[in-house]
Order: structure tokens, then sequence, then C-alpha cells
């Protein structure tokens, strides 16, 4: 029990580290732009099919979900606004960045870590090339950049599905849907729910990047790096979503 | 004339590339792996070292470029000691210096072409496309794999991973360059290859190398002069011939 506290504080303390070193590596020319690039494409496009459908069922099942209880209050004009401001400020940011914690932590936790088991990283070292930089801050800022984007379209997409939800019952028009929204959605409600996926993407990547460059010898590491860099992102999410939430209870 | 023979002996002596004094290394808290590794690879010598696994003679090398950090002693590569070196100060030897790992450890993500071309931008910062192109092509034929060039390394079998890791570090022009196990894993024909092409890369280039193997058909053929490691200190050291005459039945084991 206390080794595993001991293991706990070692590994937080290593993790802090390994930050640390990211951001002095950050300024350091040369910059990899061609790989970061590549990294954006992989983990910003690609993931778009995956955020988009997840992000359609969020916005219809929270509609479906809310209407009744709305309904039996009267207040079912208010299902638009309610839906689009949980959707925004908390539902869509959180589980697209879980599903990105699962599909690109894990991967890049599988990828390092099999680059690092197979010696490709040491390769790297004594050939001069600085493989911190090319592998790590290239990942980290492309984690960073396309989480929000992909969140933002989350948005988009989940308020599509909030109105094709309330069109199961209803009928209103898209116009009319979209003023609704935003007669309740205001900027305080928009930029720390933006602010706070920046923070997610960060650490999706600076975890993942982190557990597959740690990962020790032998094949079966591969497979350890990739999970625990899932279950290390992901509970970082909600500390980090916990901590934002009451920030902004705080701020606005 | 025997006086110049002299003369060339005794500058040859004091040339040396790669200097090794009492080299210790320990994992962890009781896995004392190396126990006072001496070593000197002149230059133009094809050091053979030989060992049963997991004396530490993988880790040797890695203290050599740095991969690993030695525990005590001192280790001068081209004159220069690189225990107490900054990354950037070990990086201008690393250049000189190149390993071809065991596994070849190719990138998997990139093509032959793009691994050669990775490593070669990443230290002429203003070299033009032509020259890359013409470098890559140039590296490859001279270990024999010129077609392979579009392959991804997925596609390229033992030996071939071999060359483009050979390769690969070629392209950097070294002047050291140590091979970890270059023919383990291969069939005898692959091997008797790699073994040639490591010649005549050291006859070609003036390089110095140091090549740890358990195949005496390699050794035979390539080495200069051959040391034995055993249980983390050299044991002995000699010619091909001496050693395989040795008193030393333990020593003979090797090259039965
Ligand atoms: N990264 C490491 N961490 C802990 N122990 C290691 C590590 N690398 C090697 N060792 C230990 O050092 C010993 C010698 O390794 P090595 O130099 O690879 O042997 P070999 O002579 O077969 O190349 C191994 O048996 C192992 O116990
Ligand atoms: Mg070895």
């Amino acid at each position: 029990m206390t080794s595993a506290i001991k293991n706990y504080f070692n590994d937080v303390g290593v993790l802090s580290l390994f930050i640390a070193r990211f951001f002095k590596e950050l300024f350091i020319p040369r910059y990899e732009f061609k790989e970061f690039l590549k990294q954006c494409y992989k983990i910003g496009y690609k993931s778009i099919p995956l955020v988009a459908i997840t992000g359609f069922i969020m916005g219809l099942v929270l509609t479906l979900q809310s209407r009744p209880t709305l309904v039996s209050f009267g207040a079912e004009s208010w299902l638009p606004g309610m839906v689009a401001l949980s959707l925004i400020r908390e539902i869509a940011p959180v589980i697209t960045a879980l599903i990105c914690a699962g599909k690109i932590a894990s991967g890049i936790g599988a990828e390092l870590g099999s680059m690092k088991v197979t010696e490709q990283i040491d390769a790297m070292e004594v050939a001069a090339i600085n493989p911190f930089k090319y592998l790590v801050v290239t990942r980290v800022l492309a984690t960073t950049l396309m989480v929000p984007l992909l969140v933002v379209l989350a948005d988009v997409i989940g308020v599509f599905g909030g109105y094709m939800g309330v069109n199961i019952h209803g009928d209103m028009s898209l116009y009319l849907y979209i003023t609704k929204v935003f007669d309740i959605l205001t900027f305080s409600d928009l930029l720390p729910a933006t602010i706070k996926t920046f923070f997610f993407g960060f650490f999706i990547g600076i975890i993942g990047c982190y557990k597959g460059f740690n990962a020790n010898s032998g094949t079966e590491s591969v497979g350890v790096a990739a999970n625990s860099a899932v279950v290390t992102a992901s509970l970082s999410i909600f500390i980090i979503d916990m901590l934002a939430v009451q920030l902004t209870d705080l701020l606005f | 004339m025997v006086a110049q023979q002299t003369l060339n002996n005794s500058t040859e002596d004091k040339n040396p590339v790669i200097e090794i004094n009492n080299l210790h290394k320990t994992f962890g808290a009781d896995n004392h792996v190396l126990k006072g590794i001496n070593l000197t690879l002149n230059k133009g010598e094809d050091l053979v070292v030989l060992g049963k696994s997991g004396t530490g003679k993988s880790i040797t090398i890695k203290c050599i470029v740095g991969l690993i950090k030695g525990d005590e002693g001192e280790i001068k590569v081209l004159g220069q000691d690189i225990m107490n070196l900054n990354t950037k100060e070990l990086n201008k030897i690393r250049v000189k210096v190149g390993f071809l790992f065991q596994s070849a450890a190719l990138y998997d993500s990139m093509s032959v072409r793009e691994n050669l071309d990775f490593t070669l931008r990443r230290h002429n910062a203003d070299i033009s496309e032509e020259e890359i192109t013409s470098e890559i092509e140039e590296v490859l034929e001279s270990v024999g794999l010129a077609e392979a060039i579009d392959k991804m390394p997925s596609e390229l079998s033992g030996g071939m991973r071999k060359r483009i890791g050979l390769a690969r570090t070629l392209i950097l022009k070294p002047e050291i360059i140590l091979y970890d196990e270059p023919t383990t894993g291969l069939d005898t024909v692959t091997s008797k290859e790699i073994s040639e092409l490591i010649l005549s890369i050291q006859k070609e280039r003036k390089t110095s190398s140091i090549i740890i193997t358990h195949d005496m058909a390699c050794a035979k053929l390539t080495a200069d002069r051959i040391l034995i490691l055993k249980e983390g200190v050299v044991y002995t050291e000699g010619t091909y011939e001496e050693l395989e005459k040795s008193e030393d039945e333990w020593v003979r084991s090797f090259f039965i």
C-alpha cells in the first residue's frame, strides 16, 4: 500500500518533469512543422466521424430525455436552450475529450511505446536527433489544438441533433430553434467551456506521450502503455473539468 | 624499414578513437553488470567483442554513445570524455559514431527513403533536394540495396533491415561504427554477406569499428583483434589465431 502511494507520487513527479521539458523544448528550433501537420491530420481529421456521430446522438438523446420533465412544467419552449446549454457547457467537451482519450491517447501511447520497445527512440537519440522534439512536442501541440476544434464540431452537431429531437414530437423551424438557442446562450457560457478544452487536449497528448515514452522493454509493455494512457487521461479530464467548473463558478 | 615499421606501430598505438577505463554499471540495487571494463579501439581497427548473452556487451557500447550512463569510470571517444558532456556536446560526438542496433531499429512509419532523408536532413540544414536524393541513392548503392528505396521496413527481410540500418548510420559519414550482433538471426549466407559488407565498409571508408557477435565466421573475417567479456570484465584479448589456440578451454570453446 505504501509502495503504491510512493509510486503514485513518483509518477506525478516524473510527469511534471516531462511537462516542464515540453515547455522548454517548445521554443527551441528546429520546428518539426511537417510532422505537426501530419499529426493534426491524424488526430483531428481522422477523429471527425467518431466525434460527429457521438455529438449528434448526445444532442438527440438529451432532448428526448429532458422533454417530458419540461413538458410537465409547461416549459417546453425552454427545451432548445436548455439542451444547448448543457451540451456546450459540459456534455460535449467532456464526452468528446473522453472519446479522444480513448482514441488518441491510447494511439499515441501505443505508437510511442512500440517505438521505445523496438529501440527506434534510442536510434534517434544516437543519431543526435531529439526524439522529444520530433515525437512529443508535435503530438502534444496537435492534440492541444485539435481537441478544442473537435469539441466545437460536437457542439454544432449536438445542437443540430437536438433540433432533430424536438421535431420528433413537434414541428419547429430550424430558424426558430436557433433563435431560441441563442436567446439563452451567452458569451460567458462559451468562453470557459472552450478554454477548458485546450487543457483537455494538452493532457490527452502529454499523458499519451509520457506513457509511451516511458514504456519498459518487452512487447507487453506497449499494451500497458496504451491502457494506462487511456485511464490516466480520462481521470485527468474529470479532474480538470471539476477545477474548471469551480473556477468558472467563482469568476462568472 | 624496420625503424619505420615501429614508428608506424607506435603512432597507431597512440591513436585510440575509443578508450574505456574501469567502467562500472549497476542496474537497480544489486544487478552489477559491468565490473570495470577496460577497452581501447584504435583508429582503423575492427575490434570484435565476444561473450555469453547477458555479460554486458550491449550495455558497454550503449555507454559509449551515452544512451546509458555509466556509474563509474571513464569513456573517451575521439578524445572527449563523454561521461561529462552536455547534450549538445554529446550530440556532436554521436554524429561521428554510427550505431547499428541488433534489431536495426528502422523507423516503422517511414519508408526506406524517409528513414535516410529524416536522418540526413536534420544534420545538414541547407542541403539541396538533389543532394539529398543523390546521397540517399549513393549510400543505398554501397549497402547493395538501391532497389529498396521506396519499400516500407515491414516489407524487408531481416538481412535487408540490417543493411538499411547500416545505410542510415553511414549517411552521416561516421568515423566509428558500433555493430550490435549484426548477423544474429540471419541465415548463414546472409550472415556472410553482412560480414563482407562490414569489412568492405571499413576498407573503403577507413572507419574504426566495434563488432559484437556470436558468429565466429563473422569474427574470423572482420576481426583485427578480439576481446572476450566474462561476467562484466574483459577476460582476455588477442587475434583470432591466438585465441583459437588458447590454453584456456573456456576461451577455445568460442571457436568450435
Ligand atoms: N535497461 C535495463 N535495465 C535493467 N537491467 C538491464 C537493462 N539493460 C540490461 N540490463 C541487464 O544487463 C545485463 C546485460 O545486458 P546486455 O548488455 O544487453 O547483455 P549482452 O551481453 O547479451 O548484450 C542483462 O542481463 C540485464 O540483466
Ligand atoms: Mg546484446
